[in-house]
This record gives structure tokens, sequence and C-alpha cells, in this order.
């Protein structure tokens, strides 16, 4: 069946390239590289595979500042048929929540069959966007999805990877996944996908788009707040004892006997 | 920064689509395939989904052309060639295969043949080559007999860059000994054509990744509408080609130069003698220095030369001759250098230095030896120098 899929990205600085300020306790973003979250790739991979191999559509979505339409060309480039923008300053301080029901107004405008997500982005980490988007528009969700086995008319069979394991379930359709980098392999843009990404005219939302109360939105309608970011110290190296091996043995024992944990 | 080579939007883009590829799909495994002496398919597929592989051929036939065919190569070849030189072989090899076909060939043959090569579907290969025609193509003994609506070819190739894995043959043959080398033709000759098939696979010293093997011709009769051009003219034919094809030798060697020097720059700053980094030593950083200034001179004449075989004025033979001798000899002496930056790491198959060297050799050689080259050179200067007019 031909799928209407929806894939949310985020443009994030690239982390392999960030350093935090020892005094703030914050990232120093300037001058980093912004790159497509790299769990996003993944889903947009999947995307452009599921719409390959059952027709349809791939379209990427990213709320974000005007800057995030790279990271949308950049989708482009790789596959993805769409693409929109939501963006506008009423959107500005939007905690997961907030973000979560945003994109789930703007994915409801676009329409779907399927939504599908990154696990988690790499800079807030929070991975609660995804299933906040499926809650917001009561969907059903498979988190951390590593396969697609199968598509069908109504539904579609997933393997997920849990920490104990791998949990094979049947979601109904339409519903939200969320994916974990095991599930594919991204592709590389290609020269006619660059030049398309290049051409594209975006799509862009904005609040008066979306039929949203103003209270919900942007730092309104976050109900938390960060209280403080800090880097935590870096943990003191433990002891290493050295030399024959029932000498040290002998000392670590000691150790722990003197420290009540035998 | 770069350069400013006042690359089209078009061509910045083949630059980074090829870059991004050799950076994540052949510099991890070119070390493996350099090792098991075999063809890189896996890499070849993304080359192809990349769309690189129509750069240099006309739009109407599928490819991506432009009015700058060469220069698409030469940016290309040169990317893919920083990473692994015998892999970036599979792509301009396959150039040099389709080269006499977009020069030379009827509509009718491009239209057959092209589209296929433009999407990376097949792999073409270019065959003059004997064991006793080298750099003299006249001494030919391949011969192509006239019967009926086709010809009939005998002989063997030798050395031949994409030998088996190519699809598509552009193979020189004789059809009238008695003239020497306007006795010579061109003909297209498909794989699994009755007759045609594959001798000795070669182990070499360098560019291992790449397939060379011998094209065994007996009694293989190829349809005479298969013939380039007009019976005769396959001397020139081989000519032109190599006039448009050197400057992808000289980017493959630029390739390969920027490589070495990459790796030799990364080196010096990272390992430490006596306290501090190596490249703090007056006499190697003189030493990366000049090999910088070569790599970029060397690219320099290659653009040019490129641009101007794209402009399709006049016999740009000297110019082409001048980008591949240069170039390749910049390859051999900055990738000697880099294994000496590297000291005694160096000459370990180990780190990936060494095998920027066997990989330039190669490049001083074929298409043309470097001493074919001067030699082209010298006679273009002569030639002028006695009309007074450019060659």
């Amino acid at each position: 069946m031909a799928l209407r899929i929806v894939v949310c990205i985020k443009q994030v600085p690239d982390t392999t390239e960030v350093r935090m300020d020892p005094v703030k306790g914050t990232l120093i973003r300037e001058g980093v590289v912004s790159i497509v979250n790299p769990f996003d790739s993944y889903a947009v991979e999947e995307g452009v595979r599921l719409k390959e191999k059952h027709g349809g559509t791939c379209t990427v979505v990213t709320m974000g500042p005007p800057q995030a339409e790279q990271a949308l060309r950049d989708c482009i480039s790789v596959g993805a048929d769409e693409a929109y923008l939501v963006s506008d300053r009423a959107f500005a301080g939007s905690d997961t929540w907030a973000t979560s029901l945003t994109l789930a107004a703007a994915i409801r405008k676009i329409g779907f069959d399927l939504i599908i997500c990154g696990k988690q982005a790499i800079d807030g980490d929070t991975a609660q966007v995804g299933p906040g988007i499926a809650v917001h528009l009561d969907l059903p969700q498979a988190t951390y999805a590593r396969k697609i086995r199968e598509v069908g008319e109504k539904s579609m069979i997933i393997e997920r990877l849990l920490e104990e394991g791998v949990e094979t379930m049947e979601m109904p359709l339409p519903g939200l996944i969320t994916v974990v980098k095991e599930i594919n392999e991204p592709r590389l843009p290609s020269l006619k996908g660059k030049m398309r990404a290049k051409k594209y005219e975006l799509k862009k939302l904005t609040a008066a788009d979306l039929d949203l109360q103003p209270g919900k939105l942007g730092l309104d309608g976050s109900p938390t707040r960060v209280m403080k970011i800090f880097a935590p110290p870096p943990r003191a190296g433990g002891e290493v004892f050295k030399g024959e091996a029932d000498q040290c043995a002998d000392k670590l024992v000691a150790v722990l006997a003197k420290n009540g944990v035998v | 920064m770069e350069l400013d080579y006042g690359l089209t939007e078009e061509q910045l883009m083949m630059r980074d689509v090829a870059r991004e590829l050799a950076d994540k799909k052949i510099r991890p495994v070119a070390a493996e395939y350099d090792e098991k002496n075999t063809f890189p398919w896996e890499v070849f597929k993304e080359i192809a989904a990349s769309d690189l592989c129509g750069v240099y051929i006309p739009d109407e036939y599928g490819g991506a052309g432009g009015k700058t065919p060469i220069m698409n190569m030469c940016i290309v070849v040169e990317e893919l060639s920083k990473a692994c030189a015998g892999i970036s072989l599979s792509f301009a090899a396959t150039g040099l295969g389709t080269i006499p076909i977009i020069l030379h060939g009827s509509d009718e043959q491009k239209k057959k043949y092209l589209p296929d090569i433009a999407s990376g579907k097949k792999i073409a290969a270019f065959a003059i080559t004997e064991a006793n025609a080298g750099s003299d193509a006249s001494a030919i003994e391949t011969v192509a007999k006239k019967d009926g609506d086709s010809y009939i070819l005998n002989g063997t190739k030798q050395w031949i860059s994409n030998g088996e894995v190519a699809e598509t043959y552009t193979v020189f043959a004789m059809t009238d000994k008695t003239k020497g080398a306007r006795g010579a033709s061109a003909f297209i000759v498909e794989k699994g054509t009755p007759g045609f098939t594959f001798g000795k696979k070669e182990d070499k010293m360098g560019i291992r990744a790449s397939s060379t093997r011998e094209l065994v011709f007996q009694d293989c009769r190829v349809p005479a509408a298969n013939m380039l051009g007009k019976p005769g003219r396959g001397f020139m034919i081989a000519m032109d080609t190599f006039n448009a094809s050197r400057p992808g030798v000289a980017a493959q060697a630029v390739g390969i130069a920027a490589g070495a020097l990459d790796l030799a720059v990364k080196y010096a700053c990272t390992r430490k003698q006596f306290g501090k980094p190596v490249m703090a030593n007056q006499g190697l950083g003189f030493l990366l220095a000049d090999m910088a200034m070569k790599v970029e001179a060397a690219r320099a004449l290659t653009y040019a030369t490129a641009r101007t075989v794209d402009k399709g004025e006049g016999r740009p033979t000297k110019y082409s001759a001048m980008a591949k001798c240069f170039a390749s000899d910049t390859a051999m002496q900055v990738a000697t250098d880099a294994v000496q930056v590297y000291g005694g790491y160096g000459y370990m198959r180990e780190y990936p230095i060494e095998k920027y060297m066997r990989d330039a050799k190669i490049t001083q050689i074929y298409e043309g030896t470097n001493q074919i080259q001067r030699d082209e050179i010298a006679k273009a200067l002569m030639k002028e120098a006695v009309s007074g007019k450019d060659d």
C-alpha cells in the first residue's frame, strides 16, 4: 500500500565538534557545524526506503529557527519528497510537551499514515518528542524500532530493540515509530538529490497555520523549566594496585574490608 | 580555504558528493581491496547510486556533462583518488573506454551504449595495448577481417583496466595491416560476444583494486555497425581519446598526491620526537611546503587543461601531455616524500601511506609513458617553432 510517511527531524550541533564552556557550563555553539540529528537520518532513510518499496510519499518536517532549512534540504538530497519548516517566534522556548504538541498539529495538517522519528536527539537526549506526538495525535506507537518486518493495509510488524532483547509487535496504522541506528545504513546524498535540494522550494508553516491556542505554544505552553545546566565534575580516578597478583588481591580485600564493602 | 578555481555550483556539488563518498565509502575499505586484489563492486554501486557516473557524458544520453565534461570528470576522479586510486580507476577507466564513443560514435551507438554507462549500470574499458604494441600503437597485431556485415576479430589485448568487469569495450584492431597506423580501426565489443574471453589476471604493484586482464579474441564476430567512425580511423580516434582522457590521469595523480600530502601533514603534526611534533622541524616543514606547492601547481595545470579540452578549439595534445606528465611526476615525488615524512612507519604496510607510493607509479606509465608525453610536448614545440603557428 502507498504510505504517506512523515519523518520528524531536528537540526542539532555536530556534537563531535562541540565543546563545553567550563565556567558557564553551557555548550559553545559558535562556529559549530549544524547537522541533521543522526538518529533522525536513520528515520529519513527508513521513510525513503518504505516509500521506494511500497510507493507513497516521504515528507520531512522540522520545528526550528529559519536556519533549520539547511537540515531539511539535506533530507531532500537523500531522497525525501517534500519538506516543511515549522517556524515562528511564538514557538521559542518550547519544551518537549509544547514541541510535540506543535509538531502534532503540523503533521495533522500535512496528513499521514505513518510518522517516523529518531529515538532521540543528540543535543537534548530526552527521547520524549516522538512519543509526545503520538500521544497528542492519539496514535499507537512503537519506540526503538530496529526493523520493520512487514507493512500491511492496516498495520505493520515491528521489531523493537529493548534492553532485555528484541520485542516483535504489530502496530495498527496510522501510527508512530521511533527508530534506532540498527534499522539501516543511511545513504549518501546523490548528485541529482543535491541539485533538487538546492532548487527545492520549502513549505513553511507558522503558528497562524496551526489550530492551536496561543497559551499552548512556546514557553507559555511548556510545563517544564530548565533550572540549571552544568557539566558534572569528572570522576576522580580510582586507586590502581600494582605488583604481584596475590599481593594486589590482599591490598584490595583490605581496602574493601576497611570501607565495609565485604 | 581552497584556491578558487571558479568551479560552477554544479561542479562544487559533484566535488562534495565525490568527497563525501570517498571519505565514507572508499577510505575505510581501500586497504582491504588493495590487499585482496579484488574489484570493489560494492563501492562501484555506491558511485553509481551517487549519480557521478554520468558527469562526463552528454545530457541527451543520460549524463550531466553539459559543456564541461572533462573538467567534471577530473573533479570526480581527483576526489575519489584522494582515498584510493585503485578504486577510482573503476570510474576513470570507464571514462577512457567511453570517450571514444562520445567523440566518434554515431547517434545510434551513443543511444545504445551511453545511458547505461551514465547510470552506472555498466562499466566500460579501453583496449589498445598488446604484448608487442605499447607506446607504438601502429604495431597492433589484433586483426579485424571484414566478413559480410560483420568483422571477425583475432588477437590478444594486454593489461586492460576494467577487463572482465566491464560490459562495453572499445577495442582497436587492424583492418588493413599494410597501412600501418592508418590501417587500425576501433570497435565497440560487448562482453559475452562469442569468441571474446578473458585471459591472465594481473597481480600488480599498485592500483590493486582495479581489475587488469587480458582480452582474448578468437574468431570473435562483431557487427560492422559497431565500428566507431570509418575503417582506418582507429589511430586518430585513439589520439583524440588520449587528448581528452589524459587530464583524467592527471586528476588521478593530483588526487593521489593530495591524499598523500594530507596524511603526511597530519602525521607530521602528531608524531613527536625530541619533545615536539616533527612538523616543527624546518627540514620537514620545508619538505611539506614543497609538496603542497607541487600539488597545487599540478592541480592548476590539470584544471586549465581540462577546460581547454572542453572548449574544443584546436588540438590540445601538448597540454594534455603536460598535465598528465607533470601531475604524475608530482604524484610520484609527493607520495615518495610522504613515505619519508612517516619515517619507518611509512615503510610498513600497516600504515596507509606506502600504498600511495605504489599507486602513484602507474600514473607515470599508463595512457602513454611520461617519456612519450615529453616526446609529444617536444614535437609540438618543434612544430610550432617551424610553422610559426600554434599546434
